[in-house]
């Protein structure tokens, strides 16, 4: 007889680490702070997902591809995943180890601070260049811009900044 | 307030509250992309659809609550309600122009942009007084919600302003374009017959206060482009609040519900 290991809440983020987003498949969903709160009792797993945007289109497969991992565990045999809107998701959450895989897929991360007018400013995701141009605000997915990079000459994305001081 | 704890008129007066909100998003929604590719250059047709898919995700979010309290399944509340159940402002159900989507479709644009700046401008001093709201679920989604229709208000300001500092026929259009805007505007600060419900429990600020923070909020921009201030009707000819509408809704919800209705049972 196997002794199963027992359910823990660090063995439930260590499975949550394979769920990427379906839409940039270099981060995972906890690098992108989406992730509010692990609990666990007994053989029951509850994970409380942030969204990003509301419209997002991804949710619900992120939703199916977090049961699945989660359900890798042979010790966790109910899993239950809701999304929650408190606290909000802000850009802020996004870890370090997300800024470099969001440039990894040719994506700025999300600037950590607004200029007083509210603007914000990104470097150029390919070659680090300060010198770029907003093309877009609105990009193609809710929480993507669209900037040109006057130095390298390329088209590239930012993920929105997102605050609750907008 | 937390669910548990409810009487059932503060209930009502929530779910009241809910549907207008729902139902101005779905529709605003559903008029935006209907532009989808037919927008005057490729940024403006992904601004306004990722706005237009923003707005569907808070109009379910709005639906969603309701199914929490009880009143049907979301996408069924979306769907399959006639039109004389629809709570939305009538400016929301307007067609975008002449012509049908599909074949030759006469689109207005200087009537998406006033229609849409004046809109987003009403949204976002709904939003800031519902981040307050007595009913919490509410306020937690509104948070959310002021987040995104940042950038909304941005984009639409940005538009309106270029519009109006541009040639003289764009400065004609879009002022045929507000005369017809705020024709239907009368009913976007109004709760119809249910304002005393929604007032008086705390669910968001009063009719008259709204009105008056839009007022406040568009005058900086009117100022600057030496513009007079728009003048919100007070005689309605319909008040959508009381499910009074134009046969536009009608058509457009024959349209949206189509493949619904097809089959419901299909998963998206």
């Amino acid at each position: 007889m196997t002794a199963l290991t027992e359910l823990t809440v660090e063995r439930v983020y260590e499975a949550l680490l394979n769920v990427k987003d379906p839409e940039i498949d270099t981060i995972s969903i906890f690098d992108l702070g989406m992730i509010g709160e692990v609990t666990t009792n007994g053989n029951h797993v509850k994970v409380v997902l942030l969204p990003t945007f509301l419209g997002c289109p991804a949710l619900e497969i992120i939703k199916k591809n977090t049961v699945n991992a989660i359900k890798e565990l042979p010790e966790a045999t109910e899993v239950e995943v809701e999304f929650t809107y408190h606290p909000p998701w802000t850009s802020d959450r996004i870890t370090e180890k997300g800024h470099q895989n969001l440039r990894a897929f040719g994506i700025a991360p999300p600037p950590r601070h607004f200029k007083e007018d509210g603007s914000w400013h990104v470097d150029c995701a390919y070659c680090g260049s300060t010198y770029v141009t907003m093309d877009n605000i609105f990009g193609p997915t809710a929480c993507r811009s669209i900037l040109y990079c006057k130095s390298c000459k390329n088209v590239f994305e930012a993920m929105k900044p997102v605050s609750t001081n907008m | 307030m937390s669910d548990s704890v409810m009487s059932p008129e503060y209930t009502e007066a929530v779910k009241n509250l809910l549907f207008q909100l729902a139902d101005d998003d779905f529709m605003y929604s559903f008029r935006g992309s209907e532009w989808l590719g037919l927008a005057p250059h490729i940024e403006a047709d992904i601004a306004y659809s990722s706005i237009s898919q923003d707005t569907m995700g808070h109009a379910a979010m709005y639906y969603t609550l309701l199914e929490n309290l009880g009143a049907g399944k979301a996408d069924d509340l979306a769907h399959f309600r006639p039109a004389s159940e629809r709570r939305n402002s009538i400016l929301t159900e307007r067609v975008n122009g002449s012509g049908y989507y599909l074949e030759t479709p006469h689109y207005d644009w200087a009537y998406a942009v006033t229609r849409s700046y004046f809109y987003t401008q009403a949204k976002k001093v709904k939003i800031d007084s519902l981040c307050e709201s007595s009913y919490k679920p509410l306020a937690e989604i509104a948070v959310k919600v002021r987040m995104e229709l940042y950038y909304h208000r941005l984009h639409w300001e940005t538009w309106f302003k270029q519009l109006m500092s541009s040639t003289d026929v764009a400065k004609k259009k879009m002022n045929e374009a507000i005369a017809l805007v705020l024709a239907d505007f009368g009913d976007v600060f109004s709760y119809g017959q249910q304002k005393v419900a929604i007032e008086s429990n705390g669910l968001i600020g009063s009719e008259e206060a709204l009105k008056q923070k839009w007022e406040m909020s568009i005058e900086p921009l009117m100022t600057s482009l030496q513009m007079q201030m728009p003048k919100i009707p007070d005689q309605l000819v319909k008040n959508g609040r009381n499910g009074e509408h134009t046969k536009d809704l009608e058509e457009g919800l024959t349209t949206l519900s189509e493949v619904y209705k097809f089959d419901s049972a299909a998963a998206w």
